[in-house]
């Protein structure tokens, strides 16, 4: 576990995390970012406990019909649901990653999106979008902004933009005034989780072009 | 009767569930829990049936997890609540919920009862200052974690100006702070 992420999660995040009420996408990012660092994550546990408190607040009074107890006893009786073991790993990708590829990074499908770069598209429910994203050293992904909020993490390397420096762990939060070019260190090929909730703005003909096809 | 929530009771329920599927405390757990998920679920959009039935479930994941729980990271009420959480978006929503990673600390020793005395009163001070709130930005934050707020809209609150929102729930987490130094 890192000490050293210098850009963590916003309050709104951790809040609407606790809350259940991020597209799926979003929560794969929160999940992802907590399990790296334990600054958010007490955070996130104590929205959990916002939660708790909400939940002791509410009336009692119209209970459960009869029988229910018994009924849920009936349930318990069958035993437990088993769990789906995470794939085992403990590299590149935290845990919650690996159930969305399916493995740790060499089980990550690439699709190359022009000049080295390479992304993933994961599966997730289709109100906001989540990918990961390889960044050969060195490279640079086409300048755009951005039409919704789209949060970056570093999983592998670090990139520089116009902002500030990111390493394993950080989250660059982008929104509709960020215009940037992220660019890969040249010591290590970069991978980051990018999850957004509006297609990205390119400012270049090209990659404007490509946009529909690539679904990012 | 509130007075079991600031107390380490819940707790030894369910460490009795765990140890010795104690059905009494069950029991106890599932008549003081259950009609409160069903009035949450309610509140969040779920109908009555649903909501009863999704209570039950809950309760009974519970049973199953008792193993899992930490006293020392959260109260009962509190993980009561995150199982009920997740019950609504995979029922309610139709969504897979990530949590993350298990911290990987070994082979659980029984919990210190300091750390559990202490994180349960830090909750109970937390839900004084939540009480103690103005009515409108206590509402704002009730209204969050009953989902009523669109996920566009709190998707949005990550990145765009929401106004009065916001503002409020923003206002309203530094009170809780202040309280809780
Ligand atoms: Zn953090
Ligand atoms: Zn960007």
């Amino acid at each position: 576990m890192s000490n050293k992420i210098k850009h963590h999660l916003t309050d709104d995040l951790l809040m609407a995390y606790a809350a259940g009420s991020l597209p799926e996408a979003f929560d794969l990012m929160v999940a992802t970012h907590l399990s790296l660092c334990d600054h958010c994550r007490a955070r996130a546990e104590s929205f959990d406990a916002i939660g708790g408190c909400v939940l002791q607040d509410q009336e009692a009074s119209a209970g459960m019909s009869d029988g229910s107890l018994a009924a849920t006893m009936a349930m318990i009786a069958k035993g437990a649901p088993i769990a789906k073991p995470s794939p085992p790993g403990c590299s590149v990708l935290p845990a919650p990653l690996r159930d969305y590829v399916g493995g740790d990074v060499n089980a990550i499908r690439w699709r190359s999106i022009g000049m080295g770069v390479k992304q993933a598209i994961l599966p997730t429910t289709r109100d906001a979008s989540a990918r990961l994203l390889f960044i050969p050293a060195g490279a640079a992904v086409p300048d755009h902004s951005h039409h919704g909020t789209e949060l970056t993490m570093v999983l592998q390397g670090a990139f520089s933009d116009e902002v500030d420096h990111f390493a394993r762990g950080d989250v660059e939060i982008a929104d509709e005034d960020l215009h940037h070019t992220p660019t890969a260190d040249i010591t290590e090929d970069c991978i980051c989780l990018a999850v957004t909730d509006a297609p990205l703005k390119f400012s270049k003909l090209m990659p404007r072009l490509f946009q529909p096809f690539l679904r990012i | 009767d509130d007075s079991c929530d600031t107390k380490t009771e819940w707790v030894s329920h369910v460490s009795r569930i765990r140890d010795a599927q104690d059905q009494a405390a069950f029991a106890e757990l599932f008549q003081h829990f259950a009609p409160r998920i069903k009035a949450f679920l309610i509140k969040s959009g779920s109908d009555v049936t649903l909501a009863e039935e999704c209570a039950q479930e809950v309760m009974a994941t519970l049973w199953h997890k008792a193993h899992l729980f930490d006293p020392t990271r959260a109260t009962v009420a509190t993980w009561v609540f995150t199982i009920a959480r997740n019950k609504r978006i995979d029922v309610l929503r139709k969504q897979r919920r990530p949590e993350p990673e298990e911290l990987g600390w070994g082979p659980k020793a029984e919990p210190e009862q300091d750390d559990v005395l202490a994180l349960q009163q830090e909750t109970a001070q937390l839900r004084d200052a939540l009480t103690a709130l103005p009515e409108a930005q206590r509402q704002l934050i009730e209204k969050a974690y009953f989902g009523d707020l669109s996920h566009r809209e709190i998707a949005s609150q990550t990145g765009l100006p929401l106004g009065t929102i916001k503002s409020r729930i923003r206002l309203a987490l530094d009170r809780l702070r202040h309280a809780m130094n």
